[in-house]
């Protein structure tokens, strides 16, 4: 089950991610990011601090919008990761290729 | 062939049976009217011959004992479709016997007062023969009248019978001592004989199971035969007042008896057929109610199932309540629309004419399945139909239809009729649904069948032996989830001595996963034939799978080049969950990490600059442990994730056993772990030993 709130922001979007990823819910942040991405901000700010548990699927969403986002001349980041969370993105190498900050104000600021 | 005269001694018998019985009745008739004649010509003459008075009584009783076996053998038991031709074989038989007799009667007219018709000899001769007559359709009668009361029998019916049966022969053995009509051990054996066959003549279950038509009939014959009974009767009055006759037939208790239960069966039979008359047809309807009942309970079969159950519903529920009209309606992707006596102008008609709500949902196919007598019943004011029932036909909770019958008479429909109407729909959908059923059943089984010859193939993808020399031990172990999964391991030997050891798991699961895995397996042995480094492994596979991998999916890897004459393993990652290594030296684990990026996240050259490659060397005893995220991410009950930590320790718990022992003691922790949570997950383990 997951939970997903969007914030639009003169200055960026911000996705409000809670609860768990699985191959189902998937879906549903598929439909939040491609939302976001046609919007005419250059950020893309993702909250994950109330994510608990994330797929292979639901990573595969983050990745396969990657190249979109920087098409557009966007920037994705991610913040509030929880070390479990983490954990899962920096063995995939998610961190090297992903901007991943500890609070909200970072990622505004970045 | 010993075996042969048996079965022919059986097929004979009956025949046999009859042969004798026909031919011992012929001869004891024969002997008895000889005798008897013989006896009065004596009388006549007064001529002196020793003959006993007993010897004709003899033959009598073995002639009517020879007729009862006979009609036992060609009577035979009575089944419902058999009842007319039972009567009709007391009509046909008690028609000969009366032809008969008429002529006997007819000689006595024709000869009236002369020498000839006066002869006592003439006149015994001829009451012989009558008794012949006589005797048999008592006999046939009695044999038929048993049949139908023996019909639907049980145990005590069964005993009364045979009581009833030995009595009257034991009557025929109190005949031989010649007691004379009405004296009083004459009475005693009526009177008893009487009380039996009337409690016997109330069993008359047959007659309900004869339609109306048959009812008349068998009322008809009965009547008929009543009219020979008196008619015998009479004759054998006329010939007793000539007081002549050597031997009586009315002095005989067992005759009487005979002819007092066969007037009794027949008037009780005549009076119960009668009454039963007004209700035959009740009964009748009900009967082809139950048999259409029966017809829908069929399953439907083939392409046309929906539409033949549907006449037989449309058919069955018309006659059940006597409709004009009707309709039956299904909607769906193939909709059906089949009237009776009503054209399809006049079904939209109608349906705008209806004025209660319950009735209306109905025909608009919103109804809730709630059935009931009120709320199906309405008035209409049609200009050929005043009445009509509307019922829903539900499958698995929804309207899939409504049959609507209509009447020309206004309130000619009732609770009843509503509830056999309900009870035939329910049926027909039972019956549709079930058919829909095993036609999915038969789906869902294809393509578990097709799942399982996926789960053969995919198999087959994975080594089964894993080939090394004497420097390690190597074993795996992997599960799907579903039939299907996306874990991947391999070994070669491209060069001698030096090993290409790969894992790999592909995002997702199921088929789309095995899928990737079978490319995933394609890319390894066509790349390390190239005996490239571990970098430029991944590095090339990226650059392979980037094309055909779909944009969410990726997979991640590692992959290890064990050179064992160097003792040395290079290895490069891709995303995959850090191997842990075991050092035999230091009797200590470690991850080991090394920077990386899962394939097919970046598919162009960027991707190059995240792989990484490293070198590490090996001793006797180390052990190298893979393992896919579906063990380290496996979750119990309570959510907890088993982790690498555990994997980690349940590696050092079963250190010292044998591989194969150590494999399967660390798989039985995580599924001790679990405590009966199946895993969502592909997960695969591989062990590497190095010995020396």
């Amino acid at each position: 089950m997951v939970n997903i709130q969007i914030q639009n922001d003169p200055a960026f979007d911000l996705l409000s991610v809670s609860g768990e990823i699985d191959a189902s819910s998937s879906i549903e942040l598929d439909d939040a990011i491609i939302s976001a991405v046609a919007t005419p901000t250059t950020k893309l700010i993702v909250d994950l601090s109330g994510l608990d548990y994330i797929s292979s699927a639901g990573l595969g969403v983050f990745i396969s919008h990657l190249e979109d986002i920087q098409q557009k001349g966007k920037r994705l980041v991610l913040f509030g990761l929880k070390e479990k969370v983490f954990e899962v993105f920096r063995i995939l190498g998610l961190e090297q290729i992903i901007t991943i900050v500890h609070s909200k104000e970072d990622a505004i600021q970045i | 062939m010993a075996t042969t005269p048996y079965f022919c001694s059986l097929m004979w018998t009956r025949k046999l049976k009859l042969r004798l019985s026909f031919f011992a009745g012929l001869l004891c008739w024969l002997l008895f009217t000889i005798f008897d004649l013989y006896q009065l010509f004596i009388e006549r003459y007064q001529l002196q011959a020793d003959l006993s008075d007993l010897l004709p009584q003899v033959l009598f009783t073995g002639f009517v004992l020879s007729t009862l076996v006979y009609f036992r053998y060609i009577i035979t038991k009575a089944e419902s479709i058999n009842f007319m031709d039972l009567l009709w074989r007391v009509f046909i038989t008690g028609l000969i016997t009366t032809v008969g007799s008429l002529l006997i009667r007819l000689f006595f007219y024709v000869f009236d007062k002369s020498a000839i018709s006066e002869n006592p000899v003439t006149i015994n001769f001829f009451y012989h023969i009558l008794i012949a007559l006589v005797v048999i359709f008592l006999v046939s009668t009695f044999v038929v009248w048993k049949r139908l009361i023996l019909y639907q029998k049980n145990k005590n019916l069964i005993q009364i019978w045979s009581f009833f049966e030995y009595a009257l022969l034991g009557s025929l053995l109190f005949d031989l001592f010649g007691n004379k009509f009405l004296s009083i051990n004459f009475n005693i054996a009526f009177i008893f004989l009487g009380g039996f066959a009337l409690v016997l003549s109330f069993n008359l279950k047959w007659i309900a199971y004869l339609n109306f038509k048959q009812k008349w009939k068998s009322i008809l014959f009965i009547l008929l035969s009543g009219i020979y009974v008196y008619h015998f009767l009479l004759n054998l009055i006329n010939f007793s007042s000539t007081e002549v006759l050597t031997i009586d037939l009315l002095d005989r208790s067992y005759v009487v008896s005979l002819f007092v239960f066969i007037i009794l069966y027949s008037s009780i039979s005549v009076l119960v057929t009668l009454f039963n008359l007004p209700t035959s047809s009740v009964f009748e309807r009900k009967l082809q109610e139950a048999i259409d009942f029966q017809k829908l309970s069929h399953l439907p079969k083939g392409d046309t199932s929906v539409e033949n159950t549907a006449d037989l519903l449309i058919e069955s529920s018309m006659s059940a309540v006597f409709a004009d009209a009707a309709w039956l309606e299904v909607k769906g992707a193939k909709p059906i629309l089949i009237t009776r006596g009503l054209s399809k102008e006049s079904v939209i008609e109608i349906k705008s004419l209806v004025k209660q709500e319950s009735v209306r949902a109905v025909l608009s196919m919103t109804s809730n399945g709630e059935v009931a007598h009120n709320k199906s019943i309405a008035t209409l004011q049609h200009d050929d139909f005043k009445s009509i029932i509307a019922v829903p036909i539900m499958v698995q909770e929804k309207q899939l239809g409504s049959l609507v019958l209509l009447q020309e008479v206004a309130e000619a429909f009732n609770r009843e009729m509503v509830e056999i109407i309900i009870t035939f729909v329910n049926q027909a959908s039972i019956s549709i649904e079930n058919a829909k059923l095993i036609r999915e059943a038969i789906e869902t089984e294809r393509y578990k069948e097709e799942l399982k010859i996926a789960k053969n193939v995919q198999k087959s993808l994975l080594p089964q032996k894993l080939i090394h020399n004497d420097s390690f031990d190597v074993l795996a172990y992997s599960m799907a989830a579903d039939e299907v999964g996306g874990d991947y391991y391999d070994l070669v030997e491209p060069t001698k001595g030096v090993f290409s050891l790969i894992i790999g798991d592909v995002s997702g699961k199921g088929t789309s996963a095995a899928f990737n895995m079978a490319q995933m397996k394609g890319i390894f042995h066509s790349l390390v034939l190239q005996k490239g480094s571990p970098k430029d492994f991944m590095q090339k596979a990226n650059k392979a799978l980037s094309g055909c991998l779909e944009k969410s999916s990726f997979i991640t890897a590692i992959y290890f080049e064990i050179n064992t004459k160097a003792r040395s393993i290079a290895f490069s990652r891709a995303g995959h969950c850090p191997p842990i290594f075991y050092s035999a030296q230091s009797k200590t684990t470690s991850f080991l990490e090394c920077n990386g990026l899962g394939l097919g996240i970046l598919r162009n050259s960027d991707f190059n600059q995240y792989v990484e490659e490293k070198k590490i060397t090996y001793s006797p005893g180390d052990i190298l442990l893979l393992y896919t995220d579906g063990i380290v991410e496996a979750k119990n009950a309570t959510g907890l994730q088993f982790g690498a930590e555990n994997l980690k320790n349940s590696l050092l718990t079963h250190l010292d056993k044998p591989l194969d022992q150590l494999r399967d003691g660390m798989i039985s922790d995580l599924i001790t772990f679990l405590d009966g949570v199946t895993l969502d997950d592909d997960y695969t383990l591989t062990l590497v030993k190095f010995e020396k």
